[in-house]
């Protein structure tokens, strides 16, 4: 199937006092139409940046990002925003805190839509929006409420409504239910599943939570510290990981059951610094495998299986 | 099954149908009801409430015409006649100060206004913009800072002359700086938010952020600024009126009745005593008000 989106050697540096920030460092990849990308990795890792990047509420430093063929990344923000800016959608991590507190649920979900439908009247307005709690199943009589008289799983709908009110074909899901009780986690899951069936949607889902991702992902993208080190479908990641990084991150989900015994990775020195990095493989300081060659040298993303891309020099080994 | 009545259940039944319908909880109502609950605001608020209510219906409160001159009743002590006695030209003190309050709300509600927006609107815009925008702005009004507040009225009075526009001026340019930095701040606190950003993310434009999300959720803490400002204008104008580069003899300022009454204070210290005690009274008012609104606005402020 054809990919909606291709990023091409994406880049985000943010100056700082002490010298730039690598946040997001020559990322590429590609979503297919219909699929979900999971993006994991620990905090921090320049997750969110990626998806802020891809949105334009970053600017992107360097590289490319074709969205449909369309290279958004380079053309004027004037007009990105008046042709893709509906077409590519973003679902907050917090529902607390990306609601505008002073404003109510229906107020809230008409507000996009009253910025795309300049034509529309207050009734049509109001009527769409009815149809968007409806949607993602938010009853008719909250539209009056406030967020903050709403639990985390109805606020997290109000932000579903607000970005599918925009017909969106692609959605950047920053960490959409890790603010969430693992129970309400499940429906709003389910609910983003069931969206994506039905609209045909694309989904980036960025998240640290493996088991979260393993329930909706396709494909699933391992980034560490602005660059990502193993790219592969949903199903080998959980059977034949190649990357240490992405060993260590599967050894730390939990297993329910008291008897098993866990050989669990864990990971020893500090998280090298993002700021101006050296020209090696950024995870050598704390990888239990590293080289010379590894603390000298970049490692390229290599193919070494169909699909199934890994940012190591010592990738033979692990498999 | 049919339904039983009880004189007890209809008792409840009424009851209930007088209840009123529990209002929406807005962050405003929910803001309202802290105040309400807060006995020290709702003082400051009948304080201020009664100085509107005199400066309103000041020529029914004051027995005398603030400029009528009696040479009969010089310095007089206060008595049931001249409430707060008289002065050196036989003026009844009560109602100069009563007219005073006029002078004193409508001055101090002018400069604020002027205050909030010259500084207040430079400091919105610094805040949302940021980078130089916010660079240049904030260090003019550092500069502005720097010239003592009195010298600045001074030279604007020597410019200008005596009067109330300059006297506004005056005040005006020596609070921009703060004003500037408070509504800085405030729209900067703002600005952080993960709503902002959603809102930038549905393509909302600037110029709606700033008012449809932004301002909404800073003027909380502006309203409070603005309260307690007020309290510094009384403040500020009298003590200009009281060193002569505020307003100019007759008006009964409460500033200038000091200044009538400083060469008498040995002898006649009530001449002081009482416009002194109204400008306290009013600046208390206001801050006691200012407070409220602030735990009422924002209680994590406290």
């Amino acid at each position: 199937m054809a990919n909606l989106l291709e990023v091409k050697n994406l880049k985000k540096y943010f100056s700082t006092p002490r010298g730039m920030l690598h946040a997001v460092d020559n990322v590429t990849f590609n979503i297919e139409k219909g699929k979900t990308l999971g993006v994991v990795g620990e905090s921090g890792c320049g997750k969110s940046t990626l998806g802020k990047t891809l949105m334009r509420l970053h600017e992107p430093t360097d590289g490319q990002v074709l969205f449909k063929g369309d290279d958004i990344a380079n053309m004027p923000i004037k007009q990105f925003k008046q042709k893709y800016r509906a077409n590519i959608q973003m679902i907050f991590q917090d529902p607390y805190a990306s609601l505008d507190p002073r404003k109510s649920v229906l107020e809230l979900i008409e507000e996009p839509i009253r910025v795309h439908n300049r034509s529309y009247t207050k009734a049509e307005i109001k009527s769409h929006a009815e149809e968007m709690m409806e949607f993602v199943g938010l009853a008719k009589r909250l539209s009056n409420s406030y967020p903050h008289e709403l639990d985390g799983g109805r606020r997290q709908r109000i932000g579903i409504a607000r970005a599918l009110s925009l017909n969106p074909e692609f959605i950047v899901c920053d960490e959409p239910v890790s603010a969430l009780d693992v129970s309400i986690q499940a429906q709003i899951l389910n609910l983003l599943q069931d969206l994506q069936e039905d609209k045909g949607l694309t989904y980036m889902f960025i998240t640290h939570d493996m088991s979260v991702v393993k329930h909706i992902s396709d494909d699933i993208a391992v980034m560490y510290l602005g660059q990502m080190v193993e790219k592969c479908p949903a199903e080998e990641i959980f059977k034949d990981t190649i990357h240490p990084y992405s060993q260590a991150l599967l050894s730390a989900i939990p297993i329910p059951d008291v008897h098993a015994s866990h050989d669990r990775m864990i990971m020893k020195g500090e998280l090298t610094s993002p700021i101006d990095p050296k020209p090696c493989c950024r995870f050598a300081a704390r990888c239990p495998y590293a080289t010379d060659e590894c603390r000298a040298k970049e490692p390229a993303l290599r193919e070494m299986r169909p699909g199934h891309f890994v940012a190591c020099h010592q990738a033979e080994k692990f498999m | 099954m049919a339904k039983i009545h009880t004189p007890a259940m209809e008792k409840i039944e009424k009851r209930n149908a007088r209840r009123k319908k529990p209002a929406v909880s807005t962050p405003s109502s929910e803001a309202w009801k802290r105040f309400k609950r807060n006995p020290t605001a709702l003082i400051g608020l009948a304080v201020v409430a009664v100085l509107i209510l005199i400066a309103i219906f000041a020529p029914l409160i004051a027995p005398f015409d603030y400029q009528q001159q009696n040479y009969a009743e010089m310095m007089k002590a206060p008595s049931i006649k001249h409430l707060f006695g008289t002065d050196q030209f036989g003026r009844d003190i009560f109602s100069r100060v009563v007219y005073g309050t006029r002078y004193s709300l409508i001055i101090a509600l002018f400069c604020t206004v002027a205050a909030f927006f010259s500084g207040g609107l430079l400091g919105i815009i610094a805040g949302y913009f940021g980078g130089k925008v916010d660079m240049v702005i904030m260090r003019i009004m550092d500069i502005f800072q720097a010239i003592p507040m009195i010298m600045m009225a001074m030279c604007i009075v020597a410019v200008l002359g005596n009067g109330i526009p300059q006297l506004v001026a005056a005040i005006m340019f020596a609070s921009m700086p703060t004003m500037a930095r408070n509504n800085r701040a405030a729209i900067l606190r703002v600005r952080g938010n993960d709503y902002i950003e959603s809102a930038e993310a549905i393509g909302l434009s600037r110029f709606k952020i700033i008012v449809s999300h932004m301002i909404p959720n800073a003027v909380g803490v502006m309203i409070i600024y603005f309260v307690g400002f007020l309290a510094v204008s009384i403040m500020m104008m009298s003590s200009m009126s009281y060193i002569g580069v505020g307003l100019a003899a007759p008006t009964p300022e409460w500033g200038l009745i000091l200044n009538d009454g400083k060469a008498y204070i040995t002898t006649a210290p009530y001449m002081m005593l009482f416009p002194a005690l109204m400008i306290m009274i009013t600046c208390f008012a206001f801050n006691l008000m200012g407070d409220g609104l602030r735990d009422a606005f924002d209680p994590r402020l406290k």
